[in-house]
């Protein structure tokens, strides 16, 4: 079977500065897939590349097979690869339901039509109260989603990832700055939500990524030192070297 | 009174109040548009009712671009201009051929005067947003005005190109000589247009302009190319802008390279932002404003430009959301009930403002007639002031000075009661 995303060889660099090398990465179909690493490692940059926001330098990125580097961010979304943004990244003027019918709207096929009435399309008006529901927002339907608290916005940001129907989804450390709490709920949200679909994610969190996570890749200056189930990611000397050591002590 | 946990759920209750609602507005506007010059029925009311059906028609497609796309176009006026040579030419070749095409239709052949324009400019203009679409607006204004003064037999020089609207077919045994007439055609496209680009904003398109306005950078995460929606959104303006432009050269029978001009885009710039870009109505206000204050004003005083100003920085920083903003912030106050608490602050406030008001007019006054050598009184409500005398200085003084101290209490006054009624809406379920 052909891997969800397949990353070979891939270079990045901004001017003389190397930000990833030789980036090696294979996610299987239907996997849930967690990148690691320290600080400024390039966990951001990689998923950059991967959603088409940024050009790798050198190098290809394959989506279900097809060649997807150097395409344009909307051109890979259409086939299936959404990406959330580690800082949040809504449509703060317009409401709740608004920003996820918007993210339903390419998807049912209605593209940049002009001559249909948004309100009486029957099947975006009931993905998105799906989708709100499956995100916990339909009572905050009417709200400016600028108007929302941090961690409702995080949610919301999910939702427009996923509303779209994709295969791929790719989050950029979704419970950055929650509580306990709210970690908790976002986890349990993001494993139902991405049930049956590839899962690729940038956490922080130990206890989350080895809960959660089929197979880890851990980054470290642009490089992929190791790949594999929390297992062999928890035994390999490499990272206990490069990123679990500097945790125990 | 609603509960709190209704109020919560949608706008305005259920869907087929909603729809009865909407659709009155609209049956309402038009029953008014037809009975205007029945009640209004002096010559001069009939060309300024005229001239307001056209700027209203302009403003709205202008708010396609600012208000709904984030697009800050400061040669707007070019799709204006374009309409109204489209149309004057279209107008003179009906005659000359004899076609069947009576003066109804001409203004949608300005319409795709601005479109074609548009469309082929559009996809570069619309590549960036911000900045630099602001700053290619106003090269293309300058250029394609520019332009009409070279171009002769396109343009017609600085004479424009005249046509006689009364020489097309007729129709309904209607000549259109009468501006009578000429205003239930500019009438009957403005209901149109207006409805084509309110109904515009309720589309996917519509949505996704929104989007692209908000955020242009997630849109294209979430499969829309924001340089795509932005293009369609300057074709679909500079379509109704055409519009506007035909039924401003079916009304003066003439179109120059003032259409075009960066005065012209100044003052669609200004009308929509005063009358607030938020809301779809806002446009409309501001159109009806800026045009009556353009009739008035320059029948007042020479410097009637010098008042605009003023307005609209008065609106820029007080006021951004325009008057549609200020109004549609009264929204949850009237659910919740607590408006009538905030009222008795406003009507204080109202004395001292105005004074303050008349003391600035009065200052700009003196100062404009003492410099311009204009010894001719000044003539306020009734009131005669002479402008080189000390006693008019002392009393714009007085007015001004003391006007600001006592309005500025009254101002902290609205500030604090609307304070209080919005917590109350707030608490209430009320966004407010």
């Amino acid at each position: 079977m052909t891997a969800a995303i397949e990353v070979r060889a891939v270079e990045k660099r901004f001017g003389n500065v190397s930000i990833i090398r030789d980036l090696n990465l294979s996610v299987s179909q239907g996997e849930r897939h967690a990148v690691i690493g320290p600080n400024g490692a390039g966990k951001s940059t990689t998923f950059n590349l991967i959603s088409g926001h940024l050009r790798p330098t050198s190098g290809e990125i394959r989506l279900n097979g097809d060649v997807i580097s150097g395409m344009r961010p909307f051109e890979i979304n259409r086939r299936g690869l959404s990406r959330s943004f580690q800082v949040t990244n809504v449509f703060a003027r317009m409401t709740v339901w608004e920003n996820v019918r918007c993210a339903v709207l390419w998807a049912t096929g209605h593209r940049y039509a002009f001559w249909k009435n948004v309100d009486s399309l029957p099947e975006v008006r009931e993905r998105t109260a799906q989708i709100l529901n499956d995100i916990h927002l339909t009572h905050r339907r009417d709200v400016p989603a600028g108007l929302l608290t941090y961690a409702e916005q995080r949610e919301l940001e999910i939702g427009i990832t996923i509303a779209s129907g994709a295969t791929v989804i790719m989050l950029d450390e979704p419970t950055a700055g929650m509580s306990r709490a709210e970690t908790e709920r976002a986890m349990s949200l993001i494993r139902r939500l991405t049930e049956g679909r590839t899962l690729v994610i940038v956490e922080h969190d130990m206890n989350v990524v080895f809960g959660l996570a089929d197979r880890i890749s851990v980054l470290v200056y642009g490089h992929i030192i190791a790949s594999g189930t929390p297992e062999e990611i928890r035994r390999d000397p490499k990272v206990k070297e490069a990123y679990l050591g500097e945790e125990a002590h | 009174m609603t509960t709190a946990a209704s109020s919560t759920s949608s706008a305005g209750g259920t869907p087929a109040t909603e729809n009865l609602r909407f659709y009155g507005v609209w049956l309402i506007a038009t029953i008014a548009l037809i009975v205007l010059p029945m009640v209004f029925s002096s010559g001069s009311s009939l060309t300024s009712f005229s001239l307001i059906g056209i700027a209203i028609v302009f403003a709205l497609s202008y708010n396609i671009l600012l208000g709904q796309t984030g697009l800050l176009s400061f040669g707007h006026a070019v799709h204006y201009g374009l309409g109204g040579f489209a149309a004057c030419h279209m107008m003179n070749a009906v005659v000359s051929h004899g076609w069947p095409i009576p003066l109804p239709f001409i203004p949608l052949f300005g319409g795709l005067g601005g479109l074609a324009f548009a469309m082929v400019i559009g996809w570069v203009i619309t590549k960036r947003a911000g900045t630099v679409f602001a700053m290619i607006s106003l090269g293309i204004g300058e250029l394609v005005a520019s332009s009409s003064l070279i171009l002769r037999s396109v343009f017609g020089g600085e004479a424009g190109i005249t046509t006689d609207r009364t020489a097309l077919p007729h129709m309904f045994g209607w000549t259109f000589g009468p501006q009578l007439q000429v205003y239930y055609l500019i009438a009957f496209w403005l209901v149109l247009a207006a409805i084509a680009m309110y109904a515009l904003t309720r589309t996917p398109l519509g949505r996704i302009c929104n989007a692209v306005r908000d955020n242009p950078e997630r849109v294209q995460f979430i499969g829309y190319d924001p340089h795509v929606v932005r293009y369609i959104a300057y074709c679909l303006a500079g379509f109704f802008a055409g519009i506007a432009g035909g039924l401003a050269a079916i009304n003066f029978e003439i179109a120059n390279s003032a259409y075009l001009g960066a005065i012209q885009s100044g003052l669609v710039l200004f009308a929509t932002f005063i009358g607030g870009t938020a809301y779809f109505f806002g446009p409309i206000l501001g159109a009806i404003l800026v045009t009556y204050l353009q009739l008035g004003l320059t029948n007042l005083t020479s410097v009637w430009q010098l008042y605009f100003g003023i307005i609209f920085i008065g609106i820029v920083m007080f006021s951004p959301g325009g008057i549609a903003g200020l109004l549609m912030m009264h929204r949850p106050l009237v659910r919740a009930g607590t408006l009538s608490t905030v009222i008795p602050s406003y009507l204080v406030a109202i004395v001292p403002t105005a004074a303050l008001a008349c003391g600035v007019i009065l200052v700009i006054e003196t100062i404009a007639r003492y410099s311009g050598g204009d010894g001719n009184p000044i003539n306020l409500f009734g009131i005669a002031f002479n402008p080189v005398s000390p006693v008019t200085w002392v009393v714009a003084a007085v007015l001004v000075v003391v006007g600001f101290f006592v309005a500025r209490l009254t101002w902290r006054r609205i500030a604090e009661a609307w304070d209080r009624a919005a917590t109350v809406a707030r608490d209430r379920g009320y966004l407010a």
